[in-house]
């Protein structure tokens, strides 16, 4: 999915992948744990350089290392990392600041309804794009007087017009008809209003692709109603955090749906709804479904499909045909009776296993 | 040292200065009873725009659905023979000048209570042209926008039992029109957040729940992402919190709650946020009960009071096919005579409109039926004459 620009060599040696691993808080560690498992039993050739970082301590090094350590293997996949709301305002969002350091400027998150999975709405298939630097997201902020603050959220004519060509360019790749950019120009009419621009004038260059726009507000409430009529949509930071949340309860709720964060250069994965799920940690209760599959998107960027259709299959059996459901979904099994099933399917599919 | 003590001075002068204002102000009191009626906040109202029994409300028409339904429920009020004569102002959307909106901020001014239609804001236009309806929220300082978000009975919904009311803050945050573009090809976008506000809104909302018996605020941000700004905002909410003992108070992150009130909505009872989370929030809510045609918002302020459909949408695509759903309409003209103190009158008009809703299950398109606008104004109009003889003779 990434763009065609000179790509870093990958981080592959003697038919290997090495791939930063980032446990974060929560959940985190316990789900990667399973990732890392599962790939141990389907003998997936990729090595794990596991990068840990302190979400408590307010010095930089840790997010730093883990910069450079992506940096160096060019993939990461991550669980995420708190922020504490209580801590100074100098302590930046170490889960922005990697974003914005590596300039994942794109986060896709690709919202389909499960056959297996109870919800109100079915049969949704939405692909959202938000871009992931800028907007209100700067974490610039200042209290010139006491008592007011002001927050400056930015929007860029090139980064708009970035992540306008990626979202066509992908809605093309993937056979998609329509693009909708979201955004609330009748009151932000210079911000918003440039973004819908650029996404105007990127949408001239895609004339098989028909692009339309809505506000903000009227997307979330048709969201909920007839979510059905949408197709791709782009949009910036704080709309899509929004929108994205939207539609991964419509789906089924946060353990399902996995994101993958594109720069240029890396790419890094994670669920998309980025929940620390900090109450549920260490119960053996998580769903480790959304882990499960951004790493399986993390097997397509690293050009493994076979495997990655492997995994996959074995996950979506599992939903499915098994109905082996977390708390989250209405069910009562347990993470590791879920990871085991997988692991057994796998292992009934083919040869390409050790033991369990 | 005689400049630092200069600047000494200077600065105990300057701090001295607040408790001279004070006195002074107190001396100003004992003198004027004019004067001290309009500095003492809690208690001096404007005199209602009532005379003769009759009050004057401001209407204004706004674009799209607006005109249509405004009128139905003008038609409505002559026929119950509501005692509200309404003070008509025009605004044009599409005149740049700032004349129109100016006249209505000062009929709604001289009467009190308006009832509007939204007006639309083109997006073509320049940015110097301001948001009619921000304009007029920002200029009555109309602060709170509450939307109380009910399922209700007869109308399909996937979410039953919804029972929410959204306070949102109305005059600053995303909305201050603050924009600028230093570089060409950045724009800087301002979100303001203030101490004053933000504790005026959560008291408001906290004293919103006590009147209503609810038992809990949640405070809807984005603190973690934006330390500042909603930090501000949800310290002021706990402050405040801490003078209301009997209500729980806890917070939430915007986005979780988008996807907690489209899996599980009736984990909310009132909720407080800045001004974009409270326009995301209430248009999912709205979803969630049966459409923007069905919830009315009301805007308050110390002074004002501006009702109008939740949503605020404009409805081009439907305006004058008699498609439209006048409930949201009807039912914030309701909320705007129970603001009157003409209680019986609001009773009765809602029990019309919830009964068309529910029995006679006639409903319009957006909720799935045949029905046109001007057949539920009838409905109700003829639930109405059932009622009692409070109606004029011709339906």
């Amino acid at each position: 999915m990434t763009l065609a620009a000179p790509e870093p060599p990958p981080a592959k040696y003697g038919g290997r992948h090495t791939v930063t691993l980032i446990p974060g808080d929560g959940i985190g560690p316990e789900l990667l744990n399973h990732v890392r498992e599962l790939f141990r039993f389907s003998c997936v050739p990729v090595d794990f350089e596991v990068v840990h970082v302190d979400s408590a301590s307010t010095s930089e090094d840790d997010i730093n290392n883990a910069i450079t350590a992506i940096r160096r293997n060019g993939v990461a996949l991550k669980g995420n990392i708190e922020t504490n709301h209580t801590m100074p305002s100098n302590h930046k969002s170490r889960n922005n600041l990697l974003r914005t350091s590596l300039d994942l400027y794109a986060n896709v998150m690709h919202c389909q309804s499960l056959p297996g999975v109870q919800t109100r709405h079915k049969n949704i298939d939405i692909i959202i794009i938000r871009e992931n630097t800028e907007g209100e997201y700067s974490s610039l902020e200042h209290e010139s007087v006491t008592g007011v603050v002001e927050s400056l959220k930015i929007i860029t004519r090139n980064n708009s017009l970035r992540i306008a060509d990626y979202a066509f360019k992908l809605a093309r790749e993937k056979g998609r008809r329509r693009v909708t950019a979201v955004h609330k120009a009748n009151i932000m009419k210079l911000a918003d209003g440039l973004f819908l621009q650029c996404c105007k004038e990127v949408a001239s260059g895609y004339p098989d692709i028909e692009f339309d726009s809505m506000i903000v507000d009227n997307t979330t409430m048709q969201l909920v109603s007839r979510p059905h009529q949408f197709d791709v949509m782009v949009m910036p930071n704080l709309y899509g955090n929004v929108v994205s949340n939207v539609c991964a309860g419509l789906v089924g709720g946060p353990g399902l749906v996995p994101g993958a964060n594109y720069g240029r250069d890396y790419a890094v994965f994670e669920t998309a709804t980025r929940n620390t799920g900090k109450s549920i940690a260490n119960r053996n209760i998580a769903n480790p479904t959304a882990m499960l599959l951004a790493s399986c998107l993390m097997l397509d960027h690293l050009k493994l499909h076979d495997y990655a259709n492997m995994v996959r299959g074995a996950i979506l059996t599992t939903m499915n045909e098994t109905r082996l459901h977390t708390v989250d979904i209405g069910g009562q099994g347990t993470t590791s009776e879920v990871v085991q099933s997988i692991m057994r399917i796998i292992q009934s599919g083919g040869p390409l296993t050790t033991e369990i | 040292m005689f400049i630092a003590a200069r600047s000494a001075l200077f600065l105990v002068s300057r701090r001295l200065q607040p408790w001279t204002r004070v006195k002074k102000r107190t001396a100003n009191n004992l003198k004027s009873p004019a004067v001290c009626c309009q500095r003492k906040k809690s208690s001096y109202t404007p005199p209602p725009a009532k005379y003769g029994g009759r009050h004057t409300v401001t209407l204004i028409p706004g674009d799209g659905i607006g005109p249509e339904l405004l009128n139905h429920v003008r038609e409505l009020f002559r026929f119950c023979c509501v005692p509200v004569d309404f003070e008509i102002v025009r605004v044009d959307s599409s005149a740049s000048s700032e004349d129109d909106i100016n006249n209505a901020v000062t009929a709604i001014k001289r009467n009190g209570v308006a009832l509007k239609g939204n007006i639309e804001t083109n997006h073509n236009l320049p940015p110097s042209h301001k948001s009619k309806n921000n304009l007029l929220r920002t200029s009555l300082d109309l602060y709170a926008n509450v939307m109380h978000c009910q399922s209700l009975p007869g109308v399909p919904t996937r979410h039953k039992d919804v029972d929410v009311i959204i306070i949102r803050e109305n005059t600053e945050g995303e909305y201050s029109n603050l924009e600028h573009e230093n570089v060409p090809g950045v724009v800087e976008s301002l979100k303001i957040i203030t101490r004053v506000n933000s504790l005026r809104i959560a008291e408001y909302a906290f004293n919103l729940a006590r009147e209503k018996g609810r038992r809990k605020v949640t405070a809807v941000h984005k603190a973690n992402i934006m330390k500042l700004g909603d930090g501000l905002f949800l310290q002021s909410c706990k402050e405040v919190a801490a003078g209301y003992p009997d209500i729980t108070f806890d917070n939430m992150i915007v986005d979780n709650t988008t996807m907690q009130l489209v899996s599980k909505p009736q984990q909310f009872d009132v909720m407080v946020m800045p001004n974009l989370y409270g326009n995301v929030v209430s248009n999912v809510c709205a979803g969630l009960v049966g459409g923007p045609g069905l919830v009315p918002g009301v805007n308050y302020g110390k002074d004002y009071a501006v009702f109008e459909t939740a949503t605020r949408n404009t409805g081009k695509s439907i305006a004058n096919k008699n498609i439209a759903n006048p409930t949201a309409t009807l039912l914030a003209s309701c909320l705007m005579l129970d603001h009157l103190k003409l209680h019986a009158y609001a009773k009765m008009i809602r029990k019309a409109v919830l009964k068309t809703l529910s029995e006679t299950q006639l409903h319009t398109a957006d909720l799935g039926g045949q029905g046109t606008t001007s057949e539920v104004v009838h409905t109700i109009m003829q639930e109405i004459q059932r009622g009692g003889p409070r109606t004029s003779e011709q339906i």
